[in-house]
């Protein structure tokens, strides 16, 4: 019995020796640029990009499998600073200079569908929504981020983006014309 | 003589001559204006968080009682400007360029211009200057010259900078504006005792009134009135020069000193309050009054009777253009302000505001719209910028969409006075472009706040939901254990029944 005990005892810590050692010997670092693009990136975990999370869309981008242009939610912003970082390489997927400044969307509830199933307020990644069960639930648009997750499990369709209102607050003039442009149409 | 030379010497380095076209209203005394069918009170009439309304539909209101009431420390009061029925609280289109609806009261006055009571009068040689302050914001006062800053909030100023002067701004550089003007040659005494009052305020003794020198006879009634609550109140004259009415250009005219860049006057000692906003002082703290009308010029070619009005907050555009025999031919251009600063609005039915010191109709010949050329470097602009910046340089990097470039080399110390503008013989829209490019930068360090908060939010609701599975887990392991351990009595007990059972006969058996 005694050498039983004795070589199961040394069998498991031969092993465990090796594991450790191998765990050491074959580590695989994240690389940092995963780390700098997590940061980057809005860190909802929304799902839209298709990768399991932010961290997972992360690591495709380092592993060059998805293009920067991937985030609905950060728009072109996020998109720039990733193609920053992993160089002007995003063949991968539609051109950022294609990418048009979108507006930023928030979720809008119809309140005549609202059930007040509260599984939109659930699902929600930054706690945007409010209601109760059997309560019309509401937005709060400076929290939303318009990443769709509400829109897609509401049962009764009661959702949709909508581009952000403008307030006083958020608007500004636009571009005034190019001063060549006036010349360019008269030669035209 | 004294005058002249002290204006020549108070000038500013840049700026620009426009003619100044004061004429068309400048002799027109104040008139109070019939009170119109409706008043629109925008909740936000001053810069800060929107007023919180009071009232509903159908409450019956009183003169000067309060509708809308400050929300945060920088934030105004708002109060009915007559008797009357509020007949909406909603949205209505701003009067501002973007014409967004933003929350308003309306209010349908009964003409019977009933008082509610007064704010208890105060004797301002007697009070505290905390309580002068305190009933500045009560009143609601807000900088009247444009800006629409809460007045209490720069009557504190005290507790943070050690301060020596007030300067009041009387300049009134915007061509066509003559409110300020004929406020002072009407009502000189209560501007010099409004500005006293602001004084005691500020724990400042030296008061000086800039006033531009192609207003002579203003400044001799100023001259008259020379004292302020026992302090002598100095005229200044100052070069007639536009943006002389800038604060910190006024005050580098009147004292020599500059103003750091994104700084307060107050740095250097100095508070500046305008003259309208001196005189609302007056009414608010000797009679109680709060801010409910201030003086509009209406003017331009397009007036068929250019006039200063007394005009009741929320006196729709419409009214008082009508009020001065309406519009003599269809204006190229409706501008609340002046005509280099002021924001054109999209229709007439938007109201006269805290903020709103003039009431535009420009003719086509007025406006100049003329084809915009490239850009010939003559650094016109250059010369012209009060500011110090390169008009020509800002531009080809907002152009360029260089936007951060822009602010490198100065963007957001522009004071948008459109003098570029006005002086480019190339038409080019370079304030315009400054407009845009500040209003665009704001946005992407709003949405990059933005995208903080909301890893902010995430985080937090990861750490929540967490928590919620830990505790499920503990209360799941405590129930476990709670289980197990009445298994194990119930075992034991079993056990000792067993033991207990079989011993019996044992000891029977014995």
């Amino acid at each position: 019995m005694i050498t039983a005990a004795a070589s199961m005892s040394a069998l498991g810590l031969g092993l465990g020796l090796l594991l450790g050692a191998a765990a050491r010997k074959f580590h695989v670092k994240t690389p940092p640029v995963v780390d700098e693009m997590e940061r980057i990136l809005p860190g909802t975990n929304c799902g839209q990009c298709g990768y399991p999370g932010c961290r997972g869309a992360a690591e495709a981008i380092a592993e060059g499998g998805a293009p920067v242009t991937l985030c609905p939610p950060g728009g072109r912003d996020v998109a720039l600073k990733l193609a920053e970082i992993v160089g002007v390489d995003c063949s991968g997927g539609p051109e950022i200079s294609g990418m048009t400044d979108i507006e930023p969307q928030v979720a809008f509830i119809f309140e005549d569908h609202c059930t007040g199933c509260t599984k939109c307020f659930k699902r929600c990644p930054t706690d945007a929504i409010v209601g109760a069960a059997k309560q019309i639930h509401t937005v709060i648009w400076d929290a939303c981020t318009g990443c769709d997750a509400c829109v897609q499990v509401c049962p009764t369709e009661a959702i949709v983006l909508r581009s952000k209102p403008r307030t006083l607050q958020s608007w500004y003039w636009d571009k005034p014309d190019q001063p060549l442009a006036a010349l360019r149409t008269g030669a035209a | 003589m004294g005058a002249l030379l002290s204006a020549l010497l108070s000038s500013i380095r840049g700026g620009v001559h426009p003619e100044t076209r004061k004429f068309l209203s400048a002799e027109s005394p104040i008139e109070p204006m019939p009170i119109p069918a409706l008043l629109r009170l925008p909740l936000q009439q001053h810069i800060g968080a929107p007023a919180e309304p009071l009232v509903a539909r159908d409450d019956h209101v009183l003169k000067g009682q309060l509708i809308a009431r400050a929300r945060g420390p920088i934030s105004a009061n708002l109060h009915a400007p007559t008797s009357g029925r509020v007949i909406a609280v909603g949205p209505f289109p701003a009067p501002h360029p973007s014409g967004l609806p933003v929350p308003t009261i309306t209010l349908r006055p009964d003409g019977a211009d009933r008082w509610a009571p007064r704010l208890p009068r105060l004797r301002p040689e007697d009070a505290e200057p905390e309580e002068i302050a305190a009933r500045v914001a009560e009143a609601g006062i807000v900088g009247m010259g444009g800006a629409t800053f809460p007045a209490a909030v720069k009557l504190t100023l005290r507790d943070r900078y050690r301060l020596h002067t007030l300067i009041i701004n009387a300049a009134e550089c915007e061509p066509y504006l003559t409110c300020d003007d004929r406020l002072l040659r009407e009502r000189a005494e209560e501007v010099a005792d409004g500005a006293g009052i602001m004084a005691r305020a500020l724990g400042v003794t030296k008061i000086i009134v800039a006033i531009e020198s192609n207003k002579p006879a203003a400044a001799a009634a100023m001259r008259r009135h020379n004292l302020g609550l026992g302090h002598p109140v100095q005229v200044r004259v100052v070069a007639t020069q536009y943006p002389m009415g800038s604060e910190k250009h006024l005050v580098r005219a009147v004292t020599g000193r500059e103003t750091p860049a994104r700084a307060l006057t107050a740095e250097l000692g100095i508070v500046v309050h305008n003259s309208a906003t001196a005189q609302a002082v007056h009414l608010a703290v000797r009679y109680g009054e709060p801010l409910l009308s201030r003086v509009v010029t209406v003017s331009g070619r397009g007036v068929a009777r250019p006039a200063n009005v007394q005009a009741l907050l929320g006196t729709p555009v419409a009214d008082l253009l009508a009020h001065c025999g309406g519009l003599t031919e269809d204006p190229d251009r409706l501008l609340l302000g002046g005509p280099m600063m002021g924001q054109p609005i999209r229709s007439p039915r938007v109201p006269v505001v805290k903020g709103t010191n003039g009431v535009l109709a420009l003719t086509r010949a007025e406006t100049r719209k003329a084809e915009t050329m490239p850009c010939i470097r003559c650094g016109a602009c250059v010369r012209a910028c009060p500011c110090g910046l390169t008009p020509f340089e800002l531009n080809a990097r907002i152009q360029a969409g260089d936007l951060e470039g822009a602010a490198a080399v100065g963007l957001l110390d522009c004071v948008s006075c459109g003098c570029c503008s006005y002086i480019c013989p190339s038409n080019i829209p370079l304030v315009q472009g400054f407009s845009f490019a500040k209003g665009k930068l704001a946005e992407t360090e709003s949405r990059k706040h933005q995208q903080e908060e909301t890893r902010r939010l995430a985080a937090a609701r990861t750490a929540r939901e967490e928590a919620i599975a830990e505790a499920k887990r503990a209360a799941m392991a405590r129930h476990k254990a709670q289980m197990a351990e009445k298994k194990r009595r119930a075992a034991e007990e079993a056990a000792q029944a067993a033991e207990e059972a079989p011993a019996e006969p044992q000891e029977a058996a014995k």
